[in-house]
């Protein structure tokens, strides 16, 4: 058994990340921290998951989020997608492998990926509505959204999403409070089976190379650790039984990368950064590169490349 | 019991042969202490813990339930969150999707609030208080256990049984309430009487 | 649970069958991942359903519900056939030597002595040859033909694969799958572990499902051992205790069994009760059974039961039938022969079977009291919902009163996990408006009705006026008290009866444990197999240690485990003839030569010689039994029967419906389709799902939003062939009611080829109704059949026909 996460202090402990901490931040810089935390990760060990939903009601309870009791649409995904009152979400797939000719039923908790390479972030105009800390964790800073949406356009993993209530984007914070009190987060406290475990990152990798083992001994020859390095590994990880074929799982993009378009205005709110002033012209800018992409052609993507190619690899 | 001790031993227990899972490895050795502005005031400062086990199903997975004002002290105390308890041996501090929800039950807006009576024939329920309430049920039960109670079978052997009225007990309640209702129902020579532990 | 969950992680292989613990009992389930993960134990899981069990399953196979009995009787023909058994463990600790009377037949799907006019068996047959010297005579060499061994061989090995697979539609090459990896733990150094739920309770032949799997446990040698044994996974958080503490109709706490009118004395009553042993050297441990029942009545009625009126024998209420049970309660209430009813925490109109007849019963009613922390549909069963409650408040004169209690969060107490801990849990949360604690309703009640009593006089009032009620506020027993009167106390000072010298209890004290307990009025016990729960050493369920010597799950200082803080039942039969273990890596306890010990209690006397004296102390044989005698309704093997409404005639016994031995009511068969029935000609079975628990977390938002609606759920075959969508309405009826619901299309259920037909399964979940946060739905209840197991009366929720088209949407 991996160590269950320890029991929350009641009594006042100072929380352990600051702004010190940021390593990024939407549409304007930081210096660079004077000393890195070691990166945590969650692991979602998808062979293990039984589907329950824990992690969706823990996330709500956690979180003080109000989603709405809905309608059976046919599914057992409830809410049918995620909301911004609901960061996690179980996403059930039915699947006949070929290969056995046997049922699979491939159940996969969705949500923000923690990306070290953050796709949202680097779309986000506003400046400080996003960040990034030295640990991994992707949050948003609700006072700074301006609910443009941009971040959902800039995720591969299609996440983030603005609530209808005050117009701000919202996604999983990786329980950032309970983190900066040594606690983990509450879905992996809760998960009934250890399917969510909570650690440093390369804890996480230790523990997935043995559930990899665990699985392939069983027939799961393809077994794997599901860490795309296309937006730079991330700080959620599966452990898939068929790690060649992600998308089986609901979807779960094969080589997901951000758009190409939104590293190129990545770029340029990196070299111009953005005063409150600025928002509107750069929000122009943004929506001609992002919203008018339904007609990208080729070479605006080699061109694009090219603009962010130096960036993108320098800082890896 | 030094619940504090006996916490230490489990998590001994618990990480035999894995590196225990700390504050450090969190990413956080020797980082100090301060706040970031985006993040979320941790809830539970200063809340009372309550040691429980959750009412569901029969794996009884201990919770630990945080509230405002403490019980223990006399106070008014009202739950504001409720999570696994990892020094149980059974759950290691996780719940299920209805354990994790059980603040929900606390709080349900249909939770009751006070005694109620439907008048036959009527379409509604109407207030009444406890002590209403009780005077007329144990009427009720009184005159149907005088008017229908059998001392003796056809046989003339002393049988001594109520059948004309019946109890269903509970099977989340505690021992302690199931044996006082015990006492009373079988006192009384009720034999229609059953839980739900054969539903 | 003769385990525990922890113990569950010493496993090398899971058989779920007739449960689904992923979705019932997540954090237990638990212990499966563990033990696959750490010891690389296989999971099989065997349901109608493809379930979140299944989900992570190493193999599942496909069942037709209500056909368990011919699958396990099937498994262990295939033991018996490939010599997979663990022989020593069967020859030593079973009743497979035991030779049956002349006169036991099976035949045509039923054992000698049937009565069809009286649905029941004359059981006179169904027992041992007894010996000159009184014991039963038994044949080491297991060759005479009537030993039990042999007809238990004869009688399962109509369960070929190929039968199995006509009865229960499992493919051939599935169950011989599953019979090769449940063979292989036959080793002394293998283990099984059986988890099972309502899944197979919930049939007219629940208990015989059950029975069937102990017995190939048996085969196997998994009884007793760590990561085997038996493990009811039960229901609700104390169904444990509230069966523990007798809470039925026909018992008294600790599974004494309340006297009949053919008893109209103690003596009497005790001449079938304190079983003599039927093999030399014995314990026959209920031969103490007075000592628990004198301590028990003790308890209840104090200075009024003495020697001179028998402890108040006569306080005790007669049985005429054999017992009231749910489904007796709503036949009587139909009839109009009951007048007043208490729901404490109980949702039956949800909850029983038949609800159309439940809501004429109800209707029928003179006074109806909730007590419950939720608004539930009982308690408004009168009122109009639409379709959901169609009824006319105006036609029902039931007064009804409706009373707030408080929830776990505002109430100490214990409780008893599957596993058989009490748990201690204290109040944390102030009641919600002017809600009360149950024990505080029902001193109020009882003080009111004794001051009645005491004041008018009436129906024989001395039970109710000299009941014991010692609490320090009559009106608010605390739960210390209580749990302290279930413990029991010295009323005279107690002497260990080998050393008169030695006392165990001074007069006044709490009782150390159940050996304490006398029968002669100088003890008193609430329910004896709890005593040691909260004795001098203090309350022993709130002990909070996590100790846990070599990682081997028994956690023996965590709360208290009935009895005697045991972990593992049978763990005797954990070691072999001379006292070793079969594995020495899953010891529980050994014989060091002078007594037991071990990481356990051990559940034998600590010096009985481990060449003597058999590890089945509560059986009168020291052995545990294949064939059960005349202890069971329905046979002393299990038989394959169908349900009583059945897709298919029974391929093994054609002319037999459903179990000839289960109680049914006048009207009720009548209510039942026919075998093979072309008006329903589609399986149904209930079930619950991980969101929800019951008809309780509908109240809760946060699980109302996991899973807002009332479905049903049908394969994507049968959705073809009826023309129904994803998502679309249907109706669905059975022969007493009709449902609308959404349908759920799913390649997680599958038609199946029994007796050459294909079967189509329609699986309802029950968690909707009219009360609560989710939105309104009808349940299962609409359509399920008024008919129980034939000996227990569970109803059978998980087996009967309907039909299915699609529908426009409810008419709100």
């Amino acid at each position: 058994m991996f160590p269950p996460l320890p029991n929350p202090s009641t009594t006042e402990t100072a929380p352990r990340l600051s702004e010190k901490d940021l390593i990024r931040r939407s549409a304007s810089t930081v210096p660079a921290p004077e000393q890195r935390l070691t990166e945590v990760a969650k692991l979602i060990d998808v062979s293990k998951c039984i589907g329950c939903k824990a992690c969706q009601t823990a996330c709500i309870e956690w979180n003080d989020t109000h989603p709405e009791v809905g309608a059976f649409a046919g599914a057992f995904e409830n809410p049918p997608d995620l909301t911004p009152d609901m960061f996690t979400l179980m996403r059930y797939s039915e699947w006949d492998n070929p290969e056995t000719n046997e049922l699979e039923w491939l159940i996969r908790k969705d949500g923000c990926m923690h990306c070290a390479d953050p796709g949202c972030l680097k779309a986000c105009p506003a400046p400080g509505a996003i960040v990034q800390y030295s640990n991994g964790i992707v949050d948003f800073v609700h006072e700074n959204c301006i609910g443009c949406g941009y971040c959902i356009k800039g995720c591969p993993f299609n996440i983030p999403r603005i609530s209808k209530v005050d117009h701000t984007a919202y996604k999983c914070t990786l329980c950032s409070d309970r983190v900066a009190v040594g606690q983990g987060p509450a879905c992996a406290k809760a998960c009934p089976t250890q399917a969510i475990v909570f650690g440093t990152k390369d804890e996480m990798k230790g523990w997935a190379a043995k559930r990899v083992e665990d699985l392939k001994s069983r027939g799961f020859l393809n077994a794997g650790l599901y860490d795309p390095p296309g937006v730079g590994g991330t700080h959620v990880m599966y452990v898939l039984h068929h790690a060649d074929q992600p998308e089986i799982y609901s979807g779960l993009p094969k080589d997901p990368r951000i758009s190409p378009l939104v590293e190129a205005w990545k770029g340029v709110t990196k070299y111009a950064g953005l005063t409150v002033l600025g928002v509107a012209a750069g929000v122009g800018l943004l929506h001609h590169l992002i919203m008018g992409p339904n007609r990208v052609s080729e070479a605006d993507e080699e061109h694009a490349e090219e603009l962010t190619e130096g960036d993108s690899h320098g800082r890896r | 019991m030094n619940v504090e001790l006996s916490r230490r031993a489990f998590l001994l227990t618990a990480g035999a042969g894995v590196a225990g899972t700390t504050l450090g490895a969190f990413g956080f050795a020797d980082i100090e202490a301060a706040h970031a502005a985006a993040i979320r005031p941790f809830k539970l400062v200063n809340t009372a813990e309550t040691r429980n086990t959750c009412p569901y199903c029969s794996v009884a997975c201990g919770v630990i339930m945080y509230s405002k004002g403490n019980l223990k002290k006399g106070e008014q105390a009202e739950i504001t969150h409720i999570e696994g308890d990892t020094d149980h041996p059974t759950n290691r501090g996780t719940l299920c999707p209805k354990g994790s929800a059980l603040l929900g039950f606390v709080k349900s807006p249909t939770r009751l609030q006070r005694p109620m009576v439907r008048r036959p024939g009527s379409d509604k329920f109407e207030s009444i208080g406890w002590q209403d309430a009780l005077d007329r049920i144990a009427r009720l039960m009184k005159d149907d256990r005088d008017k229908n109670f059998v001392a003796k079978n056809n046989d003339g052997v002393t049988v001594n049984r109520w059948i004309s009225t019946g109890f269903l007990a509970a099977s989340a309640s505690t021992n302690e309430t199931a044996f006082a209702t015990y006492k009373v129902v079988r006192s009384t020579g009720m034999l229609v009487f059953d839980n739900q532990a054969r539903v | 649970m003769t385990n525990s969950w922890t113990d569950i992680r010493n496993t090398d292989l899971v058989v779920i069958m007739g449960g689904n613990a992923a979705e019932a009992h997540p954090c237990g389930f638990k212990w499966v991942t563990e033990a696959k993960a750490n010891r690389g134990a296989k999971l099989i899981v065997i349901d109608p359903r493809f379930t979140r069990s299944a989900s992570v399953a190493d193999l599942y196979a496909p069942i037709r519900q209500g056909t368990d009995i011919a699958f396990l009787l099937g498994l262990i023909n295939y033991c018996i056939q490939h010599d997979k058994v663990q022989w020593d463990y069967v020859k030593a600790f079973t009743n497979a030597t035991y030779v049956v009377k002349e006169g036991f037949t099976y035949k045509d799907g039923l054992f000698s002595g049937y009565d069809e006019a009286k649905r029941d068996y004359d059981k006179s047959t169904w027992d041992y040859d007894i010996g000159p010297d009184g014991f039963a005579v038994v044949d080491e060499t297991l060759q005479n033909p009537r030993c039990v061994w042999n007809l238990l061989k004869n009688h399962v090995s109509v369960y070929a694969p190929e039968m199995v697979e006509r009865i229960c539609g499992t493919p051939t090459d599935k169950f011989l799958k599953v019979a090769a990896m449940v063979a292989e733990t036959s080793s002394p150094t293998k283990a099984m572990t059986s988890m099972y739920a309502l899944g197979w309770t919930q049939h007219s032949k629940g208990s015989q499902n059950i029975r069937a799997m102990a017995m190939l446990q048996l085969v196997l040698g998994n009884i007793g051992i760590r990561g085997g044994g038996m493990n009811a996974l039960r229901g609700h958080s104390n169904i444990q205790g509230l069966t523990d503490l007798g809470l039925m109709s026909n018992l008294l706490p600790g599974y004494l069994t309340l006297p009949t009118q053919k008893e109209p004395d103690l003596a009497k009553y005790m001449s079938t009760r304190g079983f003599k042993p039927l093999r030399p050297n014995q314990m026959s441990y209920w031969q103490n059974y007075k000592k628990f029942f004198v301590s028990f009545q003790k308890s209840m009625w104090g200075d009024a039961a003495t020697p001179q009126n028998d402890f108040a024998y006569d306080y005790l209420p007669k049985l005429d039938v054999p017992g009231y049970d749910l489904l007796r309660a709503f036949e009587l209430m139909h009839q109009g022969k009951i007048n007043g009813y208490f729901c404490q925490g109980f949702n039956p109109l949800q909850a029983a079977p038949n609800k159309k007849k439940v809501i004429e019963s109800f209707s029928k009613l003179k006074f109806l009291v909730i007590m419950d922390p939720l608004d539930t549909e009982t308690a408004r069963f009168w009122e109009n919902h639409g379709p959901y409650n169609d009824v006319d408040p105006t036609k029902i004169q039931t007064e009804v009163y409706q009373l707030p209690s408080t929830c776990f969060a505002e109430d100490d107490g214990s409780l008893v996990n599957s596993g058989r801990w009490l748990q201690w849990h204290w109040a944390g949360g102030t009641p919600p408006g002017e809600a009360k604690r149950d024990t505080w309703i029902m001193a109020q009640l009882y003080l009111r009705l004794k001051a009645l009593y005491a004041k008018e006089g009436g129906a024989f009032p001395d039970p109710i006026v000299k009941l014991n009620w010692p609490y320090a506020d009559p009106g608010n027993p605390k739960a210390e008290e209580l749990a302290q009167e279930i413990n029991g106390r010295a009323l005279a000072r107690v002497t260990d009866t080998a050393d008169p010298t030695k006392v165990l209890a001074e007069p006044g004290k709490l009782l150390p444990a159940f050996a304490a307990l006398r029968d002669d009025g100088s003890t008193a016990c609430g329910c004896w197999i709890y005593s040691g729960c909260f004795n001098e050493n203090g309350n022993n369920m709130a002990r909070r240690d996590t100790s846990d010597p070599d990682d081997a799950g028994f956690y023996s200082k965590w709360a208290f485990s009935w009895p005697a803080n045991r972990r593992i039942l049978y763990n005797r039969a954990s070691a072999d003839l001379t006292g070793k273990p079969w594995d020495p890596s899953r010891k529980v306890i050994a014989w060091d030569g002078q007594k037991w010990s071990g990481y356990d209690v051990p559940d034998i006397a600590p010096t009985a010689k481990p060449d003597q004296v058999g590890p089945f102390i509560m059986n009168p044989e020291g052995v545990s039994r294949f064939f059960t005698r005349g202890m069971m309704r329905d046979g002393p093997f299990p038989a394959h029967y169908e349900p009583f409404e059945s897709p298919i005639v029974n391929p093994v016994a054609p002319k037999v419906r459903g179990n000839p031995a289960a109680r049914v009511f006048e009207g009720d068969m009548a209510q039942f389709a026919e075998a093979a029935s072309k008006e329903f000609p589609y399986a149904a079975t209930s079930y619950r799902l991980t969101e929800h628990f019951h008809f309780w977390t509908k109240h809760v938002i946060v699980n109302a939003v996991m899973q807002p609606e009332f479905f049903v759920e049908i394969s994507e075959q049968l959705a073809a062939e009826r023309g129904i969508t994803k998502g679309g309405w249907v109706r669905v009826w059975s022969k007493r009611g009709s449902v609308v619901a959404k349908a759920m299309v799913t390649k997680r259920i599958k038609p199946l080829i029994c007796d050459g037909r294909t079967i189509h399964i329609v699986g309802i979940p029950l968690h909707w109704g009219f009360t609560g946060a989710a939105k309104k739905g009808f349940g299962p209840n609409m359509l399920t059949p008024f008919v129980g197991d034939a000996n227990i009366e569970t109803p059978e929720y998980k087996a009967f026909l309907v039909n299915i088209e699609p529908a426009p949407g409810p008419v709100a």
